[in-house]
């Protein structure tokens, strides 16, 4: 069925919604990845199953949805209409499920969310801390929606935005309300949306490009993951109306092959689109055309830069080029071409819908809207947030992160990924958002938010994201192919006890030719990490060169571990698990180990029940 | 150029794949994924082949199949063990695992099991970072791993 006008658009939608009863019983599994990886295909099975073998079929809705965002939790499902939420959900817990919720409506106590501050019991997603503090506006329809059905978008309002800007709107009405939004850059550089649709639009030239960046390579950073495999319509609508605007007929989303659920999901939504004639000739009769088509990616980091992404799409190695001639006026196939990420396109239609003003009314005086950023690393509540603008790290930490896990110590916080840098906690109440980061030397980035406790060595994350980006500099430039092998040289040595306290001025210097002098964005950014950590912990470094000592523990060369006699109760798990034969003993009786063989491998440290090996 | 006596592979084989695509320079890294999806490598005849069909240099086949990681020249073994090497992971000591896993396998990373049966890898972020540290054993995601879960997930196999 092709839909060529906004009357059978609306028909469409209201035909869905009136055939779906809201107290009708549904059954919701988060099919995400997190949720994937502990269970949920397991869990979504046995609710079929056990629906069909109490004949329940025909009467409860069961859907697999995308990601709900507390992954720490997963498998979530939540039962409709009373929206009852469990958490780590197992195959077993079903039949409960059934019997307790879906045929007596009673809650299932035992898989609900307990509040570890209060012990309470919470029964629906909005009492969960967790969520309390969020705003999710482009993330919280994945509960809702079905990735695969076209319907669940429809019925929540999709496309209707598209709607309005072809019925309704000049294509520069669109561009000037995006300008109005305030809506900036979410893959991390932050430029106006609205003013880099409007030069694509005035640059010369018949045929235009519309992209979107779903090269999510940033380490720590799962959010455009989600939004595409959650809701890839949203995607596409925003898409559409910045091709309307822009004046293109043609569109790329550029998605890392890794993510082959955000691939397949993507790829049918384009199919049911065009189906209906939301995509491809005359799109809802308004005379516009516009198509989409997906690359994968080949798992370079670099290609997340948009001249390396486009010469990726032309079937060339993903090396960027020198902007002096930007992208929107010669970018792929040397044609005038808009580049956006994920979450910048599912912002649009919310913008056209609720209006410019409403969407500035959110967040700081120069960042507007929300961010989604993936909650990772040493936090209680891992998962992905979305929050408005201005929220301060400690809320986002604290409030919905629920703290450091062990009740250990926050050491810093690091955003922007490879380019971004590392946060300490002494500046935990900075507001988040674009220019607050990057004053303290780190950056928004796509949205990668790692936590980082009193274990964590800085010295050696500074020394990891150089080797990333080492590993991932396309070798184009030298400063950046030579700097980072030299800074990554230095940085290596410091962590193996060979540093030298010279060492750190010239890590400066390596540091700040890195940024003046690189082709593009990895490596003038590519020093951030260093230089933030090296700014906030120095002391970290000294400690490494001049006393020889990692305070975190973490560096193998200047640790070692030993057995506490007293502790140590011969159970011989270590000696078992050890894989250089270091550790010796007699059944019950202390055992020794043995520092010469030793490679600090550290399993003996993770397996002892006893707190017996002693790191130091 | 090419050692005469090595050829096995049908350059020709991989013509549906090509075809699929319209033999479209753009979609040169499509045509390459899909082939190595099929042969769990790319067949030096094939980047040959591929080049003649889309009408590029075959320096630009190699030079995009040696570009991106994803790509591999050498055949991979029968089990794909990835380990995620993101900040996410490293932070909760994916390094410990990945060790542990070249211990196991007596290979290091990149590296093929004598008997062709596992090929480990590690990767930059694989977007699971809740899940840290993540090993992926073919397309299954395996989390919160430990140097002690790994020897478990290795016999499972």
């Amino acid at each position: 069925m092709r839909i060529s006008s906004v009357k059978e658009l609306d028909e469409l939608r209201r035909e869905i919604q009136d055939s779906r009863d809201p107290d009708r019983p549904r059954i919701t599994v988060c099919g995400g990845t997190g949720c994937s990886a502990t269970g949920c295909k397991g869990v979504a099975g046995m609710l079929r199953v056990g629906l069909k073998s109490r004949e329940l079929e025909g009467r409860v809705d069961l859907s697999v949805t995308g990601c709900h965002g507390f992954c720490e939790c997963g498998p979530i499902v939540i039962v409709y209409p009373q929206g009852i939420f469990y958490q780590r959900v197992t195959p077993e817990d079903v039949d409960e499920i059934i019997t307790e919720t879906i045929e007596h409506g009673k809650p299932v106590e035992r898989l609900l969310y307990r509040d570890p501050v209060t012990g309470e019991k919470k029964i629906h997603e909005t009492d969960i801390p967790f969520y309390q503090k969020q705003m999710r506006l482009t993330i919280g329809n994945n509960t809702a929606i079905d990735p695969a059905s076209i319907s669940d978008y429809l019925a929540t309002g999709g496309y209707s935005a598209l709607a309005k800007v072809l019925y309704g709107m000049a294509p520069e009405a669109v561009i000037e309300e995006i300008k109005r939004s305030g809506l900036r850059g979410r893959g991390g550089g932050g430029f106006p949306t609205g003013v880099k649709w409007e030069s694509t639009r005035n640059a010369p030239g018949d045929i235009k490009y519309v992209i979107c960046n779903a090269d999510e390579g940033d380490p720590g950073a799962y959010m455009d993951r989600s939004i595409l495999e959650g809701n890839p319509h949203s995607v596409l609508e925003g898409m559409i109306i910045g091709a309307y605007a822009i004046g293109s007929h043609e569109g790329y989303v550029y998605v890392r092959n890794e993510y082959p659920l955000a691939v397949a999901n993507t790829a049918t939504a384009i199919q049911q689109a065009r189906e209906l004639g939301l995509l491809g000739e005359d799109i809802l009769g308004s005379g516009f055309s516009f198509d989409i088509r997906i690359n994968r990616g080949g798992g370079a980091f670099v290609c997340g830069e948009s001249t390396a992404l486009m010469a990726s799409l032309e079937g060339k190695p993903g090396e960027p080029r020198a902007k002096y001639i930007h992208t929107s006026e010669k970018g792929l196939w040397d044609m005038p071409s808009n580049l956006n990420n994920v979450e910048t396109w599912a912002n649009v239609p919310l913008i056209i819908n609720r209006g410019s003003q409403w969407y500035s009314r959110i967040g700081t005086e120069s960042s507007k809207g929300t961010k989604v950023f993936s909650l990772v690393g040493k936090i209680n509540n891992t998962g992905l947030v979305e929050v408005p603008m201005g929220i301060t790290l400690r809320e986002i930490i604290f409030d919905i992160g629920g703290g450091i896990p062990g009740g250990r110590r926050l050491k810093a916080v690091q955003t922007g990924g490879p380019s971004g840098g590392c946060i300490p906690e002494a500046l935990i109440d900075l507001p988040v958002d674009y220019e607050r980061l990057a004053e303290v030397g780190s950056m928004m980035g796509s949205g990668g938010m790692i936590v980082m406790d009193e274990n964590t060595c800085m010295v050696d994350i500074a020394r990891y994201f150089t080797s990333f980006l080492q590993e991932e500099s396309c070798g184009k430039c030298v400063p950046c192919r030579e700097g980072l092998f030299r800074l990554g040289e230095i940085l290596t040595d410091i962590t193996q006890g060979r540093g030298r306290m010279e060492d750190l001025p010239i890590i400066e210097d390596l540091s700040e030719m890195l940024k003046d002098a690189s082709l593009c964005g990895l490596g003038t950014t590519a020093a951030n990490p260093v230089m933030s950590t090296l700014n906030y912990f120095r002391d970290e470094y000294v400690a490494h060169i001049r006393d020889g000592k990692c305070p975190a523990g973490v560096c193998r060369e200047l640790i070692a571990f030993r057995i506490d006699r007293e502790k140590c109760t011969g159970c011989g798990v270590c000696m078992k698990n050890c894989p250089s034969g270091a550790i010796t003993g007699e059944k019950k009786q202390t055992h020794v180990l043995n520092t010469e063989r030793c490679t600090k491998c550290g399993i003996c440290y993770d397996s002892c029940r006893f707190d017996a090996v002693k790191k130091e | 150029m090419r050692k005469k006596n090595q050829t096995t592979f049908e350059g020709s084989r991989v013509d549906p794949i090509i075809d699929k695509y319209n033999a479209e320079q753009g979609s040169l890294i499509s045509i390459l994924q899909d082939i190595q999806a099929e042969y769990r490598y790319l067949p030096r005849e094939a980047l040959e082949h591929v080049a003649r069909r889309l009408n590029i240099p075959v320096v630009q086949a190699f030079g995009v199949a040696t570009f991106f990681r994803a790509f591999t020249l050498e055949p991979r073994g029968r089990q794909l063990i990835h380990v995620c090497m993101g900040t996410a992971c490293h932070v909760r000591g994916s390094q410990n695992v990945l060790e542990e896993v070249e211990r196991k396998l007596e290979i290091k990373a990149g590296g093929t099991t004598p008997d062709g049966e596992y090929t480990l890898e590690t990767v930059n972020c694989v977007g699971a970072c809740a899940l840290g540290p993540v090993v992926i054993r073919n397309e299954e995601y395996l989390s919160h791993m430990t140097p002690t879960k790994v020897s478990g997930l290795l016999k499972k196999v």
